[in-house]
């Protein structure tokens, strides 16, 4: 399996993301520059943290705008695993492949420090290791994770049960409904603020995020086995 | 202005305007001496700039002498953007300190921002790819808005450059005292690793190679920001604001990830951060270590403005910007690496043989003065040196304090701001980023593995200003010491120092002594406890209206885990361990936070120190370390055991301790003595542990959640672990909230 992880300008989690798969995960990964045409040779796309074009005006708002972008949207709609994680999710919610925006913390500044997701749904492709309702503590380090949706759509979000993760206990940001990642209808994009890949080795502080790769690659080989 | 605008040369001389820009008389004098003739207004500016405190050190170099500045494993001293230490297999650390004090007086953020910004470069311009960054900050008591406004600020300012840039901010410390009301201190500390065949020198060698620019556009920001660094705050100072700069951390990304991947280029041959005095200080320095000469033409550096002139091009301290020389012919290599990062590299001069910085503009010879005269042969001064009638007087004290409830005094010591959690600080920053930080902040140093291989790097940033100023030569042991101390406790061998040496007005006496003094301690420490000075910078003048801050040396110190096994941090790991102390205590309490907390002042002598004990200690600990007998070690500083204990349990979870403490009670809990340490040691680990250190076992780690103290027969402290860390994790917050 081959995973791609998109660098935009201003990326910085592209090396944790990376080491994730390549050292933890042991899968094939790639770099993959902004500017790039097609995504055809991936398996999997991650979209990392980071302030993409610096994020001066709202997160994502300019990456999206970014040529790689029509591969992205070609990815999803063949179904393949998407990840956004933290600036990742901004970029996607702007790129209107997941519904929502973000809006600065609550506490109006950057808060870094690990802390604890309930797993909401387990019936993802990024999601299926982990047992439903399953406490997990993963770090969130972001200044734009306080989620926001209208109405209409977070009824819609509840009845395809398209929350994975939400914050349990205090909600660090704001956001609403404790909402800390969602998929789209489809289920094959997930975007969250949490950060997974900072938590794939104990000596850095815990590896509750291995079982997101690990699941990811689960889904990869359940659906390959099938066609080879 | 325009060039017509410019006061003529004989205007500058009669109407003594290069006072203005901080030459003195005699200053401009030597200038006219130099060239053989007046100054124009662009050569006074960048004589003004280069012969600053900031840029050349001219009071403080006779001081910086002193250091200790070569060791086995030092691969690059003081003079380049940062020092470098070996640490085997073919690897070494780059690292460096620097202050921002003034530009973060007058506007917090950015001038906290642009400081990590400048360090950052320092760093990457010696080709190591950072990998930490660390800071330290003094501000006065938190109680007035403003002190609040700025320490909110100067944090912000830092978590928005760092955590853009994608750099972790992984350690650090924050004090707070009246004396840095009007004058807070924010030095920014960088860390990087580097393969030992990749590093750079900020060097314009090979007659007819070119130069080329790199990095954002030059503005008119920062003019004159290596002057208004080299004088004192006054209530004027605000008018300065324009002297501080705007910081653009993308760009930053953009220009570190283009100058490493650069560096693998051999049509390079030297690498430079345009930070202080900007493109003035940069190429004459980088002309001036090479024997070489630069010719720039000022119409090919890239302007964010129209119509501006060469004095405002060669003083902007404009951010994000680096000089390269590169062999010439191969432009177009080195700019082609810089496009795929959507930036520009240009041309913009050339080096030549004749010693000389000839700027042209328009096609007319602008400035023309020889490079050394800038840089290595700028004025140095011997300034006269008073032991100050303080410290006489201090030396008679003998200071004892009498405390009736030993709970209470230990609860309002962890609510003291310099003694409490620092949560609210280091959660705005990312100390996670690139997944290395193996301890985090809220430990004596921070660690990051150094991926690939089986090391890792502690870091901490140190000093206790309050010895430093009650007796300059103990304090500045001590800030040694210290730093080392917390390197060892984190299981590390200490391998060399950054320093920034924030002081007064050394045109005063007293304070030039209180430097003097300081340098002459820590280079004892140095010395003893074999960590070199590889880098640093000097900060005088950190004065308002007259009154100066606290001498503060801050201590950057970096070492080396040979092996990630051997990382211990400072809580209390599983209930049974015993608790041991490294040391006596004796009844030292000047400077001490019991002293502040009780009496509102500092005064007395400072806590004596034996650098031959300190280094025994270090050494026995970090030994039985590595021997893996200990499960928790953490160095007795503020506030004493007492303290010490408090913080050993506040990470914990369903842990506490028990702990029979004999003889002078207020001693043995709040005394600040020296070369101390509190460990824990599994069971089965006693008698080996016994063996390699000199210690006693004063108690264990209970499961009952309590912090309990027995004198005797006597109950003297026993309190819930829980209220202790609501007191210490509620003060900064708390005091941030109030309105009083």
């Amino acid at each position: 399996m081959k995973f791609a992880v998109i660098v935009f300008p201003g990326s910085n989690c592209d090396v944790d993301m990376y080491h994730a798969i390549a050292d933890e995960l042991r899968e094939d990964v790639e770099y993959v520059w902004h500017d790039v045409e097609s995504l055809d040779e991936f398996d999997a796309i991650l979209l990392p943290g980071g302030f993409s074009y610096g994020d001066y005006l709202r997160s994502g708002a300019i990456a999206r705008f970014s040529n790689v972008m029509k591969a992205i949207k070609k990815a999803a709609d063949e179904g393949k695993p998407i990840l956004g994680v933290c600036n990742g999710f901004q970029i996607l919610l702007e790129a209107g492949l997941l519904p929502g925006a973000m809006r600065r913390n609550h506490t109006l500044t950057f808060i870094c420090r690990p802390v604890k997701l309930r797993v909401e749904n387990n019936e993802t492709m990024f999601t299926s290791q982990y047992e439903r309702g399953e406490i997990i503590t993963i770090p969130i380090a972001h200044g734009e994770g306080n989620y926001y949706c209208d109405e209409h759509t977070l009824q819609q979000l509840i009845a395809n049960n398209q929350i994975v993760f939400r914050y349990e206990g205090e909600n660090p940001n704001g956001s609403l409904q404790n909402i800390a990642g969602i998929v789209n209808e489809k289920g094959n994009v997930l975007g969250m603020m949490p950060h997974p890949e900072r938590a794939v080795h104990d000596l850095l502080g815990g590896a509750d995020g291995l079982k997101m790769f690990q699941s990811i690659v689960t889904y990869w080989r359940d659906a390959h086995v099938v066609t080879t | 202005m325009s060039l017509l605008l410019e006061p003529s040369p004989t205007i500058i001389k009669e109407q003594k305007l290069y006072r203005e820009m901080g030459l003195t008389d005699e200053e401009f004098a030597m200038v006219e001496r130099i060239l053989g003739r007046l100054p124009n207004y662009t050569e006074t500016g960048i004589f003004s700039v280069m012969w600053s405190e900031h840029c050349s050190y001219k009071n403080s170099k006779p001081v910086l002498k002193k250091f200790p500045t070569e060791g086995k494993h030092v691969l690059q001293g003081p003079g380049e953007g940062a020092g470098i230490v070996d640490i085997g297999d073919g690897l070494a650390v780059a690292f460096k300190i620097e202050s921002h004090n003034h530009p973060s007086a007058i506007e917090p953020y950015q001038g906290a921002a642009t400081g990590v910004g400048g360090i950052i470069r320092d760093v990457f311009s010696m080709g190591a790819r950072p990998i930490a960054l660390l800071n330290s900050l003094r501000f006065g008591e938190l109680t007035s808005p403003r002190v609040k406004y700025l320490f909110e600020r100067v944090v912000a300012g830092i978590a928005g450059y760092g955590n853009c840039v994608g750099i972790p901010t992984v350690g650090g410390e924050v004090q707070f005292d009246a004396a840095y009301e009007g004058n807070p201190l924010v030095n920014a500390m960088c860390v990087g690793v580097i393969r030992h065949e990749d590093i750079q020198k900020g060097i314009a060698a090979g007659v007819g190679n070119t130069v080329m620019y790199v990095g954002a556009k030059t503005g008119r920001d920062g003019i004159h920001g290596a002057t208004f660094a080299s004088e004192e705050l006054t209530e004027q100072s605000e008018q300065k604001r324009p002297a501080v700069q705007v910081g653009d951390p993308f760009m930053e990304k953009l220009l570190l990830e283009a100058c490493l991947e650069v560096i693998h280029s051999d049509a390079l041959i030297g690498m430079q951060d345009m930070g202080a005095a900007g493109l003035t200080s940069s190429s004459a320095e980088m002309a001036s270590k090479a024997g070489s000469g630069i010719e720039l033409n000022l119409d090919l550096v890239p302007q964010r403005e129209t119509g501006m002139t060469p004095y405002e091009m060669m003083l902007s301290e404009s951010q994000e910007r680096m000089l390269l020389v590169v062999q010439k012919g191969r432009e177009q290599e080195i700019i082609d690496v810089f496009a795929k990062y959507g930036l520009e590299a240009k041309a913009i001069g050339r080096v030549t043989n004749d010693q000389m910085l000839r700027l042209y503009h328009r096609g007319e010879v602008v400035a023309e003065i020889p490079v050394d005269a800038l840089a290595k042969d700028a004025p140095v001064y011997h300034k006269p040196s008073q032991e100050p009638a303080y410290y006489r007087e201090f030396q008679t004290i003998e200071y004892v304090p009498t405390i009736n409830d030993y709970e209470e005094t230990l609860l309002a010591l962890l609510s003291q701001p310099t003694i409490a959690s620092k949560e609210w600080v280091y959660e705005q920053y990312d100390y996670m980023v690139r997944t290395n930080t193996v301890v985090a902040p809220g430990s004596d140093a921070a660690v990051l593995r150094i991926r690939g291989t089986n090391k890792a790097l502690a870091m901490t940033t140190d000093c206790n200003s309050r010895y430093v100023y009650l007796d300059p030569v103990i304090g500045g042991k001590i800030a040694i010491a210290e730093a080392a101390r917390n390197i060892v406790c984190s299981g590390a061998q200490p391998l060399a120092v950054t320093d920034c040496l924030n002081f007064g007005n050394p045109e005063k006496p007293e304070i030039f002594w209180q430097l003097e003094k300081a340098v002459e301690g820590m280079s004892e420490a140095c010395r003893m406890l074999e960590t070199p000075v590889i880098s640093g910078n000097v900060s005088l003048y950190n004065e308002t209206n007259g009154e100066a801050i606290y001498p503060t040396p801050i201590v950057g110190m970096v070492g080396v885990v040979e092996d990630i096994n051997h990382i211990t941090t400072q809580s209390f790991k599983q209930p049974g361990d015993f608790i041991y102390v490294i040391g006596e205590a004796k009844r030292e309490f000047g400077g001490s936070e019991l002293q502040k907390w009780l009496t509102g002042r500092i005064f007395g002598k400072a806590p004596t120190i034996d650098l031959h004990v300190e280094a025994e200690r270090q050494q026995q600990l970090l030994t039985a370390i590595r021997a893996g007998v200990v499960a928790s070690a953490h160095d007795i500083s503020e506030g004493g055991l007492a303290i010490a204990l408090a913080e050993s349990l506040m990470s914990t979870n369903g842990l506490g301790a028990y702990v029979t403490i004999d003889g002078d009670v207020v001693a043995e809990l709040f005394s600040e003595t020296q070369s101390r340490f509190i460990v824990s040691v599994k069971k089965e680990h006693r008698q080996a542990f016994e063996q390699l250190v000199q210690a006693i076992c004063i108690g264990e780690v209970t499961n009952d959640e309590m912090l309990h103290v027995v004198n005797g027969d006597t109950s003297i402290i026993h309190v819930p672990v829980e209220t202790m860390r609501n007191v210490w994790k509620g003060a900064i917050p708390c005091l941030l909230k109030s309105k009083d």
